[in-house]
Parts: structure tokens; C-alpha cells; sequence
């Protein structure tokens, strides 16, 4: 059971389109397109987002993401109106960064208040402060997968990892990324070839470093 | 002296007209620095108001504005539906027995509502610089001897319809035409007009 996420656009076409990307990295996560007006055309309909809340929530509650002003109107509307309020938020994010980052830490068992901070954080991954220091574990491995560390390997390398007690980062020359950010891998731009280091420091680094490594080596079942 | 549950319907019916009257104006001004469609959708959404009292009144005046939020809601779309809805679901919950005192508290719970849903100020060129005058004259208004409905609605449309002009000078920095910055400036805000609108309709409705 995880939280649901509902995708409030003025287009039907690219709530649609958002799910499909969301749900490729957390096929388990119940998300609910509500795009566009009922009769079709452009705009948020009010109807069909509270209907959406109450189709993505299967009882650990639900997160809502907006593309524009007036879709975050109609979805707090929408909140407000639920018998239990406290069962849904709308989440002040990135509509697509922050949708990708919500449904993975939603996949990864996230609450609902840690699925809108991973939303919330989506906007500007800090590649600066992602830095584990040194004297971590670490282990270097060459990307052999076609796609390198594009959108859905680097979901599941951070899902890989959700949960132990471990900093985790992956660097690429100077650059450093924190493991645990599906957008920060994503902006690190590693390719089939390039060779990382994954650092690791905690009670579970060790944990953390092999299941990297197996993801890896795996080719990110691809 | 109140006001029935049938006079408040009957002062949004007044509403629905002068919208549905204004709908092209609304959709001319909506076109030179929005999406143009905020003359139409409001024209569906009192439309519907209108359909749904002619199924049936509700009995008390609170239970009219209610009616009439989630009509809106449901109808408007856009940034306006989620607005008026809002608007008028706060002020339902002020209007008590609709007398004088009980309409200044609906006006205020519903400038209060707007800005909490759209999170405008004064001078953003958006609805509240016709709502928020308007709310201050109707306080003002009521403060005089023997203040009726008409009257501090009366001073809330004059007030309002001031404001729906002010806001022709202004650079918007809410909603979509804050996206064309001081190109929006020389054209009157669409939401502060239908506001001016719906202000002057229920003044002239209450006398």
C-alpha cells in the first residue's frame, strides 16, 4: 500500500503522457491522470480531480501535482471538499520533475509528508551538497547498460538503495550526485561506458554499495 | 429587514443575466490579456446556477450560496470556478438570515476567501481590486443609520466598479496575463469586471 498520486493538467493529454513516464519507475504506485475538461478541451475540471483522489487512494492517502495557477486552485478545492481533508495535499512542485521524484519515493514506501518533500525538492538538485566526503566505502563500476544512468535506471538505482541506513552518492569525475535523487543521477548525464564511483558511508553501506553493484552489472535488467 | 432564501436566489438570477448580457464584453477583455474564455465560462457556470434554482430553491439563504459554489465549481473551470466557488462557499457561511450586518460578513468572508484560494493583494489586476473596495464601502455603508441590503450593496457596487476601472492602468502579477508583464497593462482585469458585474446585479436586485 503506498500513496497515490493524482496529475492535475489542463490537458488530458499531458496528465496522460506524465503517468505513463511516472508509472515506467513505480509501477506499483496508483496514479491518476485528471487532465483537461470533461467534455474535452483545455482546462482543470473539479469533478474529475476529486474523482481521481478518490481512485488513487487505497489508504496511505494521496499527493496532487498541478501543471498551472488554476489547476493548483481546483486541486486544493478539491482537497478541501474530501470528508477527510488530512487524507490528501497538493504538493508545491515541478509538475514533471516533481511527479518523477514523488512516485519513486511513493514506489520506495515514502509517507505522504516524504513523498511531497521528494516532490518539493524536485525543482533544483543540489549536485554540490550531495557529497558523502571522504574515507567512505566505495566501489567503481562501468556503466554497460545502453542507456546509461537515463530516467528509469536511475529510478531503480534509487530504489535499490531506499530505505537502508546508508548516505549514498554517485560521482562522475568532478561531479558528485546524491544516490537517493532520481534527478540528481539524472543531471550527473552518465553513459553506456562511463565509469562511476558509488560511495557509501553508514551502518548499511556495505548493503548498499552490493546492491548498486548487482543493479549495475545487471544492466539494469534492460 | 432579511432577506428570504427566495430573494437570494432571485438576486443570482439577476447575476446570470447581467453575465449572460455581458459574456461577449467579458470574452473581448479576456482575449486582449488572458485566454479569452472567461466570458463563456462564466456564462456556463450562471447558466447553470439558474438550472439548477429552477429545480428547486434550497430553504434558507446559506444553502442558496452554496448551491450556487458548487454549481460554479463544477461549471466555471479555469481559475474562476475554483475563485467564485470559494467566494461564494465563504459567504455562505456568514449570511445567516441575510440582513445588512449579515451581507457585509458575507462579502468580507468571501474577499477573504478569494485571496486565500489565489493568493492576490491589492493592485495584482485581478478580481480582488474590484472585491476588496467593494467590501470596505459595504462595511463604511453599513455604518449608517438605518443601512438596508440595497444600500451597502449599492456602495459595494459603486466601489467595485471603480476598482474593475483601476485596474486598467495595472501590470498583472497574478493568473495568465502576468505572463505578458506591462503588456497587460491598458486593459481591464475580466475577473474584476464580472465582480463589478455581479456586484451591481445583487444592489439592484435588493431594491
Amino acid at each position: 500500500m503506498s500513496v497515490g498520486l493524482v496529475l492535475v493538467s489542463h490537458s488530458a493529454k499531458l496528465a496522460e503522457g506524465l503517468a505513463e513516464v511516472a508509472e515506467q519507475m513505480a509501477p506499483e504506485v496508483r496514479i491518476v491522470p485528471a487532465g483537461g475538461l470533461a467534455e474535452g478541451g483545455i482546462g482543470t475540471d473539479y469533478d474529475s480531480v476529486v474523482a481521481a483522489v478518490q481512485r488513487a487512494d487505497s489508504g496511505a492517502g494521496v499527493v496532487l501535482l498541478y501543471d498551472l495557477g488554476s489547476a493548483q486552485m481546483t486541486a486544493e478545492l478539491a482537497v478541501e471538499s474530501l470528508a477527510d481533508p488530512e487524507a490528501a495535499v497538493v504538493a508545491d512542485a515541478p509538475f514533471v520533475e516533481g511527479t518523477v521524484a514523488a512516485a519513486v519515493a511513493a514506489q520506495a514506501g515514502a509517507d505522504r509528508a516524504a513523498v511531497v518533500a521528494a516532490a518539493a525538492s524536485a525543482g533544483a538538485p543540489d549536485l554540490g551538497e550531495a557529497s558523502v566526503g571522504d574515507g567512505a566505502d566505495s566501489v567503481e563500476l562501468v556503466l554497460t547498460n545502453d542507456v546509461g544512468l537515463h530516467a528509469r535506471p536511475a529510478a531503480l538505482l534509487a530504489r535499490s538503495i531506499a530505505g537502508l541506513d546508508a548516505d549514498v552518492s554517485v560521482v562522475l569525475g568532478e561531479q558528485e550526485a546524491d544516490a537517493h535523487s532520481v534527478l540528481a543521477l539524472m543531471s550527473l548525464g552518465a553513459r553506456k561506458g562511463d565509469r562511476i564511483e558509488i560511495k557509501a558511508r553508514g551502518a548499511q553501506a556495505t548493503q548498499a554499495l552490493g546492491k548498486v553493484k548487482d543493479l549495475v552489472e545487471r544492466n539494469f535488467d534492460e | 429587514m432579511g432577506c428570504t432564501a427566495n430573494g437570494v436566489a432571485a438576486a443570482l438570477r439577476a447575476a446570470a443575466g447581467a453575465i449572460a448580457e455581458h459574456r461577449d464584453e467579458l470574452v473581448e477583455l479576456d482575449r486582449a490579456i488572458g485566454d479569452a474564455d472567461h466570458g463563456e465560462n462564466m456564462k456556463r457556470g450562471f447558466t447553470a446556477v439558474v438550472s439548477s434554482l429552477d429545480e428547486s430553491v434550497p430553504a434558507d439563504p446559506a444553502a442558496v450560496l452554496k448551491l450556487a459554489a458548487t454549481t460554479l465549481i463544477s461549471k466555471v473551470g479555469g481559475a474562476a470556478g475554483p475563485l467564485y466557488g470559494t467566494g461564494f462557499l465563504r459567504a455562505a457561511t456568514k449570511i445567516g438570515d441575510a440582513e445588512a450586518p449579515d451581507v457585509v460578513a458575507a462579502l468580507r468572508a468571501a474577499l477573504e476567501g478569494v485571496q486565500a484560494r489565489g493568493k492576490a493583494v491589492e493592485q495584482d489586476k485581478t478580481m480582488v481590486d474590484a472585491l476588496l473596495p467593494a467590501v470596505a464601502a459595504a462595511e463604511k455603508a453599513a455604518d449608517t443609520e438605518g443601512a438596508d441590503i440595497a444600500a451597502v450593496l449599492t456602495a459595494a457596487a459603486d466601489a467595485a466598479a471603480q476598482g474593475a476601472e483601476s485596474t486598467v492602468d495595472l501590470v498583472a502579477r497574478k493568473g495568465r496575463a502576468s505572463y505578458l508583464g506591462e503588456r497587460s497593462a491598458g486593459h481591464m482585469d475580466p475577473g474584476a469586471r464580472s465582480t463589478a458585474l455581479i456586484l451591481r446585479a445583487l444592489a439592484e436586485a435588493a431594491r
